[in-house]
Protein backbone atom coordinates (compact mmCIF):
# COMPACT_ATOMS: atom_id res chain seq x y z
CA UNK A 1 0.00 0.00 0.00
CA UNK A 2 1.01 3.61 -0.27
CA UNK A 3 1.89 5.59 2.85
CA UNK A 4 1.84 9.37 2.41
CA UNK A 5 4.58 11.07 4.42
CA UNK A 6 4.18 14.65 5.73
CA UNK A 7 7.06 17.08 5.29
CA UNK A 8 8.26 16.94 8.95
CA UNK A 9 9.02 13.22 8.48
CA UNK A 10 10.66 13.35 5.09
CA UNK A 11 14.14 13.67 6.57
CA UNK A 12 13.66 9.98 7.36
CA UNK A 13 12.42 8.97 3.87
CA UNK A 14 15.09 10.71 1.78
CA UNK A 15 12.51 13.45 1.09
CA UNK A 16 9.99 11.03 -0.43
CA UNK A 17 6.40 12.17 0.04
CA UNK A 18 4.97 8.71 -0.51
CA UNK A 19 6.44 5.27 0.08
CA UNK A 20 5.22 1.71 -0.41
CA UNK A 21 4.91 -0.62 2.58
CA UNK A 22 3.35 -3.97 3.46
CA UNK A 23 1.43 -5.15 6.51
CA UNK A 24 -1.91 -6.55 7.60
CA UNK A 25 -2.42 -3.86 10.23
CA UNK A 26 -1.39 -0.25 10.71
CA UNK A 27 1.01 -1.43 13.41
CA UNK A 28 2.71 -3.83 10.99
CA UNK A 29 3.01 -1.15 8.32
CA UNK A 30 4.60 1.31 10.73
CA UNK A 31 6.98 -1.39 11.97
CA UNK A 32 8.00 -2.06 8.37
CA UNK A 33 8.50 1.64 7.77
CA UNK A 34 10.62 1.97 10.91
CA UNK A 35 12.78 -0.95 9.77
CA UNK A 36 13.45 0.85 6.51
CA UNK A 37 13.57 4.37 7.99
CA UNK A 38 14.90 3.96 11.56
CA UNK A 39 13.49 6.39 14.09
CA UNK A 40 10.41 7.42 12.09
CA UNK A 41 7.92 5.42 14.14
CA UNK A 42 8.86 6.88 17.54
CA UNK A 43 8.31 10.42 16.29
CA UNK A 44 4.63 9.61 15.63
CA UNK A 45 3.84 6.69 17.98
CA UNK A 46 4.51 6.77 21.73
CA UNK A 47 6.27 4.13 23.79
CA UNK A 48 2.78 3.02 24.83
CA UNK A 49 1.89 2.33 21.19
CA UNK A 50 -0.55 5.21 20.97
CA UNK A 51 -0.67 7.79 18.20
CA UNK A 52 0.99 11.01 19.37
CA UNK A 53 -1.16 13.98 20.37
CA UNK A 54 -0.52 16.07 17.27
CA UNK A 55 -0.42 13.26 14.73
CA UNK A 56 -3.40 11.88 12.84
CA UNK A 57 -3.36 8.79 10.66
CA UNK A 58 -6.05 8.23 8.05
CA UNK A 59 -6.66 4.97 6.21
CA UNK A 60 -8.29 6.05 2.99
CA UNK A 61 -10.61 8.71 4.44
CA UNK A 62 -11.16 7.21 7.87
CA UNK A 63 -9.17 8.26 10.91
CA UNK A 64 -7.34 5.41 12.63
CA UNK A 65 -7.63 5.43 16.42
CA UNK A 66 -5.03 2.74 17.12
CA UNK A 67 -2.48 0.47 15.52
CA UNK A 68 -4.79 -2.55 15.30
CA UNK A 69 -6.64 -1.17 12.28
CA UNK A 70 -6.68 -3.82 9.52
CA UNK A 71 -5.32 -2.81 6.13
CA UNK A 72 -5.75 -4.06 2.57
CA UNK A 73 -2.97 -3.94 -0.03
CA UNK A 74 -4.70 -1.18 -1.99
CA UNK A 75 -5.33 1.11 1.00
CA UNK A 76 -3.94 4.62 1.11
CA UNK A 77 -2.41 5.61 4.46
CA UNK A 78 -1.99 9.30 5.19
CA UNK A 79 0.13 10.49 8.12
CA UNK A 80 -0.96 14.02 9.01
CA UNK A 81 0.65 16.56 11.33
CA UNK A 82 -2.24 18.13 13.21
CA UNK A 83 -2.34 21.61 14.75
CA UNK A 84 0.30 22.13 17.40
CA UNK A 85 0.67 25.86 17.91
CA UNK A 86 3.05 28.51 16.64
CA UNK B 1 39.17 21.60 47.96
CA UNK B 2 40.25 21.19 44.36
CA UNK B 3 42.58 23.56 42.53
CA UNK B 4 41.51 23.97 38.93
CA UNK B 5 43.44 25.79 36.24
CA UNK B 6 41.67 28.41 34.14
CA UNK B 7 40.72 27.33 30.64
CA UNK B 8 42.82 28.73 27.80
CA UNK B 9 41.17 27.32 24.69
CA UNK B 10 38.41 28.68 22.49
CA UNK B 11 34.91 28.86 23.97
CA UNK B 12 31.76 27.80 22.19
CA UNK B 13 28.30 28.84 23.30
CA UNK B 14 25.67 26.19 22.68
CA UNK B 15 22.24 27.75 22.33
CA UNK B 16 18.99 25.79 22.49
CA UNK B 17 15.89 27.67 21.40
CA UNK B 18 12.24 27.09 20.74
CA UNK B 19 13.05 27.02 17.02
CA UNK B 20 16.42 25.29 16.71
CA UNK B 21 20.00 25.17 17.93
CA UNK B 22 22.90 27.59 17.37
CA UNK B 23 26.61 27.50 18.08
CA UNK B 24 28.60 30.68 18.72
CA UNK B 25 32.31 29.94 18.37
CA UNK B 26 34.47 32.48 20.19
CA UNK B 27 38.13 33.26 19.72
CA UNK B 28 40.43 32.63 22.68
CA UNK B 29 40.00 36.26 23.76
CA UNK B 30 36.20 35.83 23.62
CA UNK B 31 35.89 39.06 21.64
CA UNK B 32 34.53 37.81 18.33
CA UNK B 33 31.99 35.10 17.73
CA UNK B 34 31.40 33.02 14.61
CA UNK B 35 27.80 31.93 14.21
CA UNK B 36 27.00 28.36 13.20
CA UNK B 37 23.31 27.70 12.76
CA UNK B 38 20.49 27.18 12.82
CA UNK B 39 20.75 23.47 13.41
CA UNK B 40 17.39 21.71 13.10
CA UNK B 41 15.47 24.89 12.37
CA UNK B 42 11.94 24.63 13.70
CA UNK B 43 12.79 21.97 16.26
CA UNK B 44 12.28 22.71 19.95
CA UNK B 45 15.76 22.38 21.47
CA UNK B 46 15.58 22.13 25.24
CA UNK B 47 19.25 21.40 25.80
CA UNK B 48 22.42 21.31 23.71
CA UNK B 49 25.50 20.05 25.53
CA UNK B 50 29.14 19.47 24.56
CA UNK B 51 30.93 16.49 26.05
CA UNK B 52 33.84 17.89 28.10
CA UNK B 53 35.55 14.50 27.89
CA UNK B 54 36.35 14.79 24.18
CA UNK B 55 35.26 18.39 23.43
CA UNK B 56 33.80 17.32 20.08
CA UNK B 57 30.70 15.27 20.82
CA UNK B 58 27.41 17.09 21.33
CA UNK B 59 23.97 15.87 22.29
CA UNK B 60 20.84 17.84 21.48
CA UNK B 61 17.46 17.17 23.13
CA UNK B 62 14.75 17.96 20.58
CA UNK B 63 11.15 17.55 19.60
CA UNK B 64 8.85 19.48 17.33
CA UNK B 65 5.32 20.67 17.83
CA UNK B 66 4.09 17.59 15.99
CA UNK B 67 6.78 14.97 16.36
CA UNK B 68 7.81 13.12 19.49
CA UNK B 69 11.00 13.63 21.50
CA UNK B 70 14.40 12.42 20.48
CA UNK B 71 18.12 13.04 20.90
CA UNK B 72 20.51 13.95 18.11
CA UNK B 73 24.24 13.32 18.40
CA UNK B 74 27.19 14.90 16.65
CA UNK B 75 30.78 13.72 16.97
CA UNK B 76 32.25 16.51 14.83
CA UNK B 77 31.12 19.69 16.62
CA UNK B 78 27.86 19.89 14.73
CA UNK B 79 28.99 19.29 11.16
CA UNK B 80 26.88 16.12 11.00
CA UNK B 81 24.18 14.72 13.24
CA UNK B 82 22.74 11.25 13.84
CA UNK B 83 19.58 10.43 15.73
CA UNK B 84 19.65 8.19 18.80
CA UNK B 85 18.56 4.66 17.96
CA UNK B 86 16.57 4.39 21.18
CA UNK B 87 15.72 7.82 22.68
CA UNK B 88 14.59 8.08 26.33
CA UNK B 89 11.22 6.35 26.71
CA UNK B 90 9.25 4.89 29.59
CA UNK B 91 8.62 1.13 29.56
CA UNK B 92 5.53 -0.11 27.76
CA UNK B 93 2.87 -1.13 30.26
CA UNK B 94 0.55 -4.14 29.90
CA UNK B 95 -2.68 -3.74 27.94
CA UNK B 96 -5.34 -1.93 29.94
CA UNK B 97 -2.91 0.04 32.11
CA UNK B 98 -2.06 3.69 31.53
CA UNK B 99 1.63 4.11 30.88
CA UNK B 100 3.69 7.27 30.83
CA UNK B 101 4.92 8.91 27.66
CA UNK B 102 8.02 11.11 27.44
CA UNK B 103 6.83 14.49 26.17
CA UNK B 104 10.28 16.02 25.92
CA UNK B 105 13.84 15.42 26.99
CA UNK B 106 14.59 18.43 29.14
CA UNK B 107 18.09 18.02 30.58
CA UNK B 108 21.33 16.34 29.49
CA UNK B 109 24.37 15.74 31.69
CA UNK B 110 27.62 14.09 30.60
CA UNK B 111 28.74 11.30 32.93
CA UNK B 112 31.86 11.15 35.06
CA UNK B 113 35.25 11.73 33.44
CA UNK B 114 36.08 8.09 34.15
CA UNK B 115 32.94 6.88 32.34
CA UNK B 116 33.53 8.27 28.85
CA UNK B 117 30.36 7.05 27.12
CA UNK B 118 27.91 7.70 29.92
CA UNK B 119 25.24 10.40 29.74
CA UNK B 120 22.20 11.15 31.87
CA UNK B 121 18.90 12.66 30.77
CA UNK B 122 15.96 14.16 32.64
CA UNK B 123 12.55 14.27 31.03
CA UNK B 124 9.06 15.69 31.30
CA UNK B 125 7.01 13.98 32.69
CA UNK B 126 9.73 13.44 35.26
CA UNK B 127 11.98 10.51 34.52
CA UNK B 128 15.68 9.74 34.85
CA UNK B 129 17.47 7.99 31.97
CA UNK B 130 21.02 6.93 31.20
CA UNK B 131 23.02 6.03 28.12
CA UNK B 132 26.21 3.98 28.27
CA UNK B 133 27.02 4.25 24.58
CA UNK B 134 27.46 7.95 24.13
CA UNK B 135 23.78 8.77 23.69
CA UNK B 136 22.92 6.23 20.98
CA UNK B 137 20.59 4.15 23.16
CA UNK B 138 18.88 5.16 26.41
CA UNK B 139 17.38 3.18 29.27
CA UNK B 140 15.44 4.20 32.37
CA UNK B 141 18.03 4.67 35.10
CA UNK B 142 17.71 3.64 38.69
CA UNK B 143 14.43 2.40 40.10
CA UNK B 144 12.99 5.80 40.78
CA UNK B 145 10.88 6.09 37.60
CA UNK B 146 8.72 3.23 38.88
CA UNK B 147 9.24 3.55 42.61
CA UNK B 148 5.79 4.10 44.23
CA UNK B 149 7.14 6.73 46.65
CA UNK B 150 8.99 8.60 43.91
CA UNK B 151 5.95 8.43 41.64
CA UNK B 152 3.99 10.20 44.38
CA UNK B 153 6.61 12.93 44.64
CA UNK B 154 6.91 13.26 40.86
CA UNK B 155 3.20 13.94 40.48
CA UNK B 156 1.36 13.70 37.19
CA UNK B 157 1.67 15.48 33.86
CA UNK B 158 -0.62 18.19 35.24
CA UNK B 159 1.69 18.97 38.16
CA UNK B 160 4.62 21.31 37.93
CA UNK B 161 5.59 23.95 35.41
CA UNK B 162 3.21 25.08 32.64
CA UNK B 163 4.57 22.77 29.97
CA UNK B 164 5.02 19.85 32.31
CA UNK B 165 7.10 18.91 35.36
CA UNK B 166 10.84 18.66 34.75
CA UNK B 167 13.55 16.39 36.08
CA UNK B 168 16.66 18.56 35.90
CA UNK B 169 19.99 19.48 37.49
CA UNK B 170 21.46 15.99 37.15
CA UNK B 171 24.87 16.28 38.81
CA UNK B 172 27.75 13.80 38.95
CA UNK B 173 30.29 14.31 41.73
CA UNK B 174 33.64 14.79 39.96
CA UNK B 175 35.30 12.75 42.74
CA UNK B 176 32.95 9.76 42.56
CA UNK B 177 30.78 8.53 39.66
CA UNK B 178 28.49 6.76 42.13
CA UNK B 179 27.60 10.02 43.88
CA UNK B 180 24.71 11.65 42.03
CA UNK B 181 22.16 14.41 42.54
CA UNK B 182 19.08 15.44 40.62
CA UNK B 183 16.17 17.82 41.18
CA UNK B 184 12.51 17.83 40.21
CA UNK B 185 10.10 20.69 39.63
CA UNK B 186 8.29 19.76 41.66
CA UNK B 187 9.56 17.04 43.84
CA UNK B 188 12.69 18.19 45.64
CA UNK B 189 16.42 17.52 45.45
CA UNK B 190 17.68 13.94 45.65
CA UNK B 191 21.00 12.20 46.22
CA UNK B 192 22.43 8.77 45.53
CA UNK B 193 25.68 7.49 47.00
CA UNK B 194 25.43 4.03 45.44
CA UNK B 195 25.52 4.72 41.73
CA UNK B 196 21.80 5.33 41.46
CA UNK B 197 20.59 2.09 43.04
CA UNK B 198 18.87 4.20 45.66
CA UNK B 199 18.11 7.89 46.03
CA UNK B 200 16.98 9.90 49.03
CA UNK B 201 15.59 13.43 49.23
CA UNK B 202 17.60 16.35 50.64
CA UNK B 203 15.07 19.09 51.35
CA UNK B 204 15.67 20.08 54.97
CA UNK B 205 15.83 23.86 55.24
CA UNK B 206 14.10 24.40 51.88
CA UNK B 207 10.89 26.40 52.05
CA UNK B 208 7.68 25.80 50.12
CA UNK B 209 4.82 28.04 49.06
CA UNK B 210 3.05 29.56 52.07
CA UNK B 211 0.30 27.38 53.43
CA UNK B 212 1.79 24.11 52.15
CA UNK B 213 3.57 21.48 54.22
CA UNK B 214 7.35 21.50 53.75
CA UNK B 215 7.43 17.92 55.00
CA UNK B 216 5.75 16.85 51.74
CA UNK B 217 8.54 16.33 49.20
CA UNK B 218 6.14 16.91 46.29
CA UNK B 219 5.70 20.56 47.29
CA UNK B 220 9.39 21.41 46.90
CA UNK B 221 10.25 23.21 43.67
CA UNK B 222 13.98 23.54 43.03
CA UNK B 223 14.56 25.51 39.83
CA UNK B 224 18.29 24.93 39.38
CA UNK B 225 20.98 23.22 41.46
CA UNK B 226 24.73 23.56 40.83
CA UNK B 227 27.73 21.86 42.41
CA UNK B 228 30.95 23.84 42.84
CA UNK B 229 33.74 22.23 40.79
CA UNK B 230 36.39 23.58 43.17
CA UNK B 231 34.58 22.24 46.23
CA UNK B 232 32.19 19.41 45.35
CA UNK B 233 30.90 19.42 48.92
CA UNK B 234 29.17 22.74 48.23
CA UNK B 235 25.96 23.14 46.24
CA UNK B 236 23.95 26.24 45.42
CA UNK B 237 20.29 26.22 44.53
CA UNK B 238 17.82 28.67 43.01
CA UNK B 239 14.41 27.55 44.18
CA UNK B 240 10.84 28.69 43.63
CA UNK B 241 11.10 29.85 47.24
CA UNK B 242 14.54 31.38 47.56
CA UNK B 243 18.27 30.93 47.04
CA UNK B 244 20.07 28.26 49.08
CA UNK B 245 23.50 26.83 49.83
CA UNK B 246 24.28 23.34 51.08
CA UNK B 247 27.65 22.36 52.59
CA UNK B 248 28.01 18.63 52.88
CA UNK B 249 27.99 16.48 54.88
CA UNK B 250 25.17 18.61 56.24
CA UNK B 251 21.73 17.76 54.86
CA UNK B 252 20.27 21.16 55.67
CA UNK B 253 20.05 23.94 53.11
CA UNK B 254 20.66 27.53 54.23
CA UNK B 255 18.52 30.24 52.63
CA UNK B 256 21.24 32.68 51.57
CA UNK B 257 18.70 34.62 49.49
CA UNK B 258 17.50 36.31 52.68
CA UNK B 259 20.52 38.55 52.21
CA UNK B 260 19.32 39.81 48.82
CA UNK B 261 17.81 43.33 48.65
CA UNK B 262 14.17 43.15 49.77
CA UNK B 263 12.93 45.11 46.75
CA UNK B 264 14.47 42.49 44.44
CA UNK B 265 13.81 39.33 46.39
CA UNK B 266 15.41 35.93 45.85
CA UNK B 267 13.18 34.33 43.24
CA UNK B 268 14.56 33.29 39.86
CA UNK B 269 15.33 30.37 37.59
CA UNK B 270 19.08 30.00 36.85
CA UNK B 271 21.99 29.49 39.24
CA UNK B 272 25.61 29.74 38.16
CA UNK B 273 28.72 28.90 40.19
CA UNK B 274 32.29 30.06 39.73
CA UNK B 275 34.48 27.35 38.18
CA UNK B 276 37.31 27.87 40.69
CA UNK B 277 35.92 29.78 43.68
CA UNK B 278 33.21 28.08 45.71
CA UNK B 279 32.37 31.33 47.50
CA UNK B 280 31.24 33.00 44.24
CA UNK B 281 27.88 32.39 42.54
CA UNK B 282 25.42 34.33 40.39
CA UNK B 283 21.64 34.54 40.15
CA UNK B 284 19.27 36.37 37.81
CA UNK B 285 16.34 37.52 39.96
CA UNK B 286 12.82 37.70 38.59
CA UNK B 287 9.53 39.10 39.79
CA UNK B 288 7.85 36.43 41.87
CA UNK B 289 5.15 38.67 43.30
CA UNK B 290 1.36 38.48 42.87
CA UNK B 291 0.71 36.51 39.66
CA UNK B 292 4.40 35.68 39.19
CA UNK B 293 5.24 37.81 36.14
CA UNK B 294 8.61 36.00 35.86
CA UNK B 295 10.36 39.05 34.40
CA UNK B 296 13.17 41.28 35.69
CA UNK B 297 11.88 43.12 38.78
CA UNK B 298 10.65 46.55 37.70
CA UNK B 299 11.77 45.92 34.12
CA UNK B 300 15.39 46.53 35.21
CA UNK B 301 17.45 43.41 34.48
CA UNK B 302 20.43 42.56 36.66
CA UNK B 303 22.47 39.68 37.92
CA UNK B 304 23.44 39.46 41.55
CA UNK B 305 26.75 37.95 42.56
CA UNK B 306 27.89 36.75 45.93
CA UNK B 307 31.61 36.49 46.61
CA UNK B 308 31.25 35.25 50.18
CA UNK B 309 28.99 32.22 49.80
CA UNK B 310 25.79 34.18 50.16
CA UNK B 311 26.50 36.52 53.08
CA UNK B 312 26.04 39.50 50.76
CA UNK B 313 25.11 40.18 47.14
CA UNK B 314 26.31 42.76 44.61
CA UNK B 315 24.16 44.02 41.73
CA UNK B 316 25.65 43.65 38.21
CA UNK B 317 23.80 45.52 35.47
CA UNK B 318 26.40 47.52 33.54
CA UNK B 319 25.50 47.35 29.86
CA UNK B 320 21.89 46.30 30.38
CA UNK B 321 18.91 48.55 29.61
CA UNK B 322 18.17 50.73 32.65
CA UNK B 323 14.40 50.34 32.32
CA UNK B 324 11.56 48.80 30.32
CA UNK B 325 13.36 45.50 29.74
CA UNK B 326 11.00 42.70 30.70
CA UNK B 327 13.41 39.79 30.48
CA UNK B 328 13.05 36.24 31.59
CA UNK B 329 16.06 33.93 31.74
CA UNK B 330 15.19 30.24 32.02
CA UNK B 331 16.91 27.78 34.31
CA UNK B 332 19.24 26.32 31.66
CA UNK B 333 19.88 29.65 29.93
CA UNK B 334 22.69 31.10 32.09
CA UNK B 335 26.18 29.72 32.39
CA UNK B 336 29.88 30.45 32.95
CA UNK B 337 33.01 29.49 31.07
CA UNK B 338 36.22 28.44 32.84
CA UNK B 339 38.48 31.28 31.69
CA UNK B 340 40.10 33.97 33.86
CA UNK B 341 38.34 36.32 34.33
CA UNK B 342 35.28 34.14 34.16
CA UNK B 343 32.98 34.67 31.20
CA UNK B 344 29.26 34.68 31.90
CA UNK B 345 26.51 34.22 29.32
CA UNK B 346 22.74 34.11 29.27
CA UNK B 347 19.90 34.01 26.79
CA UNK B 348 16.48 35.58 27.18
CA UNK B 349 13.02 34.45 26.25
CA UNK B 350 13.07 37.46 23.89
CA UNK B 351 15.90 35.92 21.87
CA UNK B 352 18.83 38.01 23.08
CA UNK B 353 22.20 36.49 23.92
CA UNK B 354 24.33 38.43 26.41
CA UNK B 355 27.93 37.92 27.47
CA UNK B 356 30.45 39.24 29.96
CA UNK B 357 34.22 38.74 29.88
CA UNK B 358 34.57 40.35 33.28
CA UNK B 359 32.79 38.02 35.65
CA UNK B 360 29.55 39.92 35.22
CA UNK B 361 30.95 43.40 35.91
CA UNK B 362 29.99 44.59 32.41
CA UNK B 363 27.86 43.12 29.67
CA UNK B 364 27.42 43.28 25.91
CA UNK B 365 24.65 41.89 23.75
CA UNK B 366 26.16 39.17 21.52
CA UNK B 367 23.04 38.45 19.45
CA UNK B 368 19.49 39.66 18.98
CA UNK B 369 16.45 38.28 17.17
CA UNK B 370 17.01 34.64 18.01
CA UNK B 371 13.94 32.59 18.92
CA UNK B 372 13.02 32.20 22.57
CA UNK B 373 16.17 30.87 24.25
CA UNK B 374 15.77 27.76 26.39
CA UNK B 375 19.38 26.89 27.16
CA UNK B 376 22.90 28.30 27.01
CA UNK B 377 26.01 26.25 27.68
CA UNK B 378 29.61 27.47 27.47
CA UNK B 379 32.21 24.87 26.61
CA UNK B 380 35.86 24.73 25.76
CA UNK B 381 36.13 23.12 22.33
CA UNK B 382 38.92 21.06 20.82
CA UNK B 383 41.47 23.23 19.07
Amino acid sequence: MTVHIPSPLRSYTAQKGAVEARGATLGEVLAALDHRYPGLRFRIITEQDTIRQHIRIFVNEEQAQDLAVALRPDDQVHIICALSGG
Amino acid sequence: MTTLKPAAGPVALLIGTRKGGWLYHGDTARRTWRVDGPHFLGHIVNHLVLDPRDRRTMLMAVRTGHLGPTVFRSTDLGKTWKEAKAPPAFPKVPEGQKGRVVDHVFWLTPGHAGEPNTWYAGTSPQGLFRSDDGGVTWEPFSGINDDPQYRTWMGSVQDGTPDGPKLHSIIVDPRDPAHLYFAMSGGGVHESVDGGRTFAPIVKGMEVVEGFDAANIAFHDPHCVRLCPSNPDRLYQQNHCGIYRLDRPSNEWTRIGKNMPKRVGDIGFPMVVHPRDAKTAWVFPMDGSSVWPRVSPGGKPALYVTKNAGKSWIRQDQGFPKARAWWTVKRQAMTADAHEPVGLYFGTTGGELWGSRTGGASWICLARNLPEIYSVEAAETAR
